[in-house]
């Protein structure tokens, strides 16, 4: 097993609650330090001013010429975009690294919003299959509904349909948080390793089928669970914590959490451990 | 991959060739070896409409044999004899190739069945539609080829649906292409898109209760499985419903009568649909910008979930 120390020196990213273990041994593992922010360059970002507004109308436009567009007016300091005339196209708005308020007049197909990292996107219309997918930081609001696996592998952020989404919601989700306004197909929450999925509306079968870890709050009917998703006693600070991520997300203020399931992982399907297969060997 | 699209006008007609056409090419990035269309249009209901190959279109790509054109001519004339045989008569005839042919039949008959076997017994003969409103048509290449070569801009009808092929799992031709008669019921037909993991037992099961396959496409399964279901007397729905549990795999699929129009998600929801519902348009496809080709105004559209079945009327 890794050796693990932790370092003496009190540093800015100990103050802001981050992580601060150095990994030694066979696990190279480095973590963001910000004290050494000057020597990392994010490829690809922008500082932008939200007071600076523009429109994009995208109607005539392939997937690639609008998000080479985007990109070329965050690196003009834009840092509010409205979208014209989506129109269903797939793959708009993916891979923004940084801060923008980005405002969709429609609705996008597949892949829309993918890889992103800290925009605030607002989407007035319908999302394809994989919003968001791989999601790391920021808020995408959906104000009708989603298609399959939305919310695929999201790792950070909040990801808010205020309609009804399709199955598999939340596949494979390692961190941030997904809030459906209505309801959820079936595999909501498959294989999730880790962060929260509400949904104030029924969900379909197998939910939380396989997951790892995480958490899911359902307020209305469940299909049937999933294998090893077993119910959890919903706590005074999990209704706490829904409150005001129900405020925060401008969905479902009124709604009574007190009556929400909540399902966590019985981890029955935890059978793996930490040696590789070598040292397997040399353990026996 | 493979995309499906569907439309369905309630309570009028309209230009069913031109908008399925555009709803198909809109997905052409989802297979472009072959498309089809199953279209129905305004008739006066008297006749019988046949669309029938007496050969493959062997450009293209085709996994097809070439043929010498002189062969078409044989099988068609003996087509024609047995037509007359069985006391049809042959009202007008087209033959837009010399492959694909259409013709208008006066002929007095409930069951297709006998009909159907005796036409499809004379080698390289396949009919591809038959009904009083249906007609089937597909070739190989994308939407506008297929339309283009066909002329289908123009056709007027209330309702269609199409299908945008990538082969995977059988050749690349006209037999394999869909949409899929749902022989031998007049005016059905079948597009599907997904994986069917059960299609040689179910296969073995429906040929020994007489029914037919002319490729070994495992989309054809459902045509061939709803149209057995309702000749055990289930309605359309009741086939639809029970073919959630009869056949395994991944689907979502289109079933189009005279007079409705229905789709069906498997229990995993594998396979994307996108549903548009108003009083009086139902359209229906693999990706929205399917849907967006014939409603570019904002609208409202939603996925189907898990094994849902729908059914709409014209």
């Amino acid at each position: 097993m890794a050796n693990i120390k932790t370092s003496e020196k009190k540093s800015k990213a100990q103050s802001m609650g981050m992580h601060t273990e150095v990994l030694t041994g066979r696990t190279q593992q480095k973590f963001f330090n910000p004290d050494e922010a000057e020597n990392f360059y994010y490829f690809g970002t922008y500082d932008v001013d939200f007071n600076k507004r523009t429109d994009l109308d995208v109607m005539n436009m392939s997937a690639p010429e609008a998000n080479k567009e985007i990109d070329n007016l965050m690196s003009q300091g834009y840092g509010t975009i409205v979208i014209k005339n989506p129109q269903g196209k797939h793959s708009l708005g993916v891979g923004i690294l940084n801060k923008l308020n980005l405002i969709f007049e429609g609705s996008l197909g597949y892949f829309g919003m993918g890889s992103c990292d800290g925009p605030i996107v607002r989407i007035n219309g319908r999302v394809g299959w994989s919003c968001a997918e791989n999601l790391m930081a920021g808020k995408v609001v959906i104000e009708k509904n989603a298609g399959s696996c939305f919310g695929a592998a999201i790792r950070g952020g909040d990801l808010i349909c205020k309609g009804s989404v399709g199955a598999r919601t939340g596949i494979d989700m390692k961190g941030g948080t997904i809030i459906i306004g209505g309801d959820a197909g079936a595999f909501t929450g498959f294989m999730m390793q880790r962060g929260r999925i509400i949904i104030l509306g029924d969900v379909g079968i197998n939910l939380g089928d396989s997951m790892y870890d995480g958490t899911i709050f359902v307020g209305g009917e469940i299909g049937s669970y999933g294998s090893d998703a077993v119910d959890a006693e919903l706590t005074s600070s999990d209704q706490d914590w829904l409150r005001r991520k129900l405020k925060v997300a401008e969905i479902g203020e009124d709604f009574d959490v007190s009556k929400m399931k909540k399902i966590v992982a019985g981890k029955k399907l935890w059978n793996y451990d930490n040696l590789e297969p070598t040292e397997k060997k040399g353990a026996i | 991959m493979c995309g499906i699209a569907g439309l369905i006008h309630r309570g009028k007609s309209s230009n069913v060739g031109s908008e399925l056409q555009g709803m198909l090419q809109a997905l052409k990035h989802r297979g472009e070896d072959s498309t089809g269309y199953a279209l129905y249009g305004d008739t006066d209901g008297k006749n019988f409409i046949m669309r029938f190959k007496v050969g493959e279109n062997v450009g293209e790509g085709s996994s097809s044999v070439m043929e010498d054109v002189s062969v078409y001519d044989e099988r068609k004339k003996i087509v024609d004899q047995t037509l007359a045989e069985m006391g049809a008569k042959i009202v007008k005839e087209e033959r837009t190739l010399p492959y694909s042919l259409r013709y208008e039949i006066d002929f007095e008959t409930k069951d297709l069945l006998d009909f159907s076997q005796r036409i499809e017994s004379i080698p390289g003969v396949e009919i591809l539609s038959m009904g009083k409103s249906l007609e089937v048509i597909k070739d190989l290449g994308n939407a506008k080829m297929v339309c283009d070569r066909y002329s289908l801009d123009k056709l007027v009808g209330t309702h269609a649906i199409g299908h945008a092929r990538m082969a995977t799992e059988s050749g690349v031709d006209i037999k394999s292409a869909h949409p899929f008669w749902g022989y031998p019921f007049s005016d059905v037909s079948v597009v599907h898109n997904g994986q069917l993991t059960n299609y040689w037992n179910n296969r073995r099961v429906l040929e020994n209760k007489g029914m037919r396959f002319m490729s070994e496409c495992d989309s054809e399964l459902i045509a061939v499985y709803i149209a057995q279901k309702m000749r055990e007397g289930a309605s359309l729905e009741e086939g639809m419903k029970d073919s959630l549990t009869g056949l395994d795999g991944v689907f979502t699929y289109f079933v189009a009568t005279k007079d409705s129009l229905g789709m069906a998600k498997d229990t995993m929801a594998a396979k994307p649909l996108v549903l548009y519902e108003s009083d009086d348009l139902v359209a229906m496809g693999s990706e929205e910008i399917a849907i967006r080709s014939v409603l570019p105004h904002e609208i409202d559209t939603y996925d189907p979930f898990d094994g849902e079945v729908k059914v709409w009327q014209i």
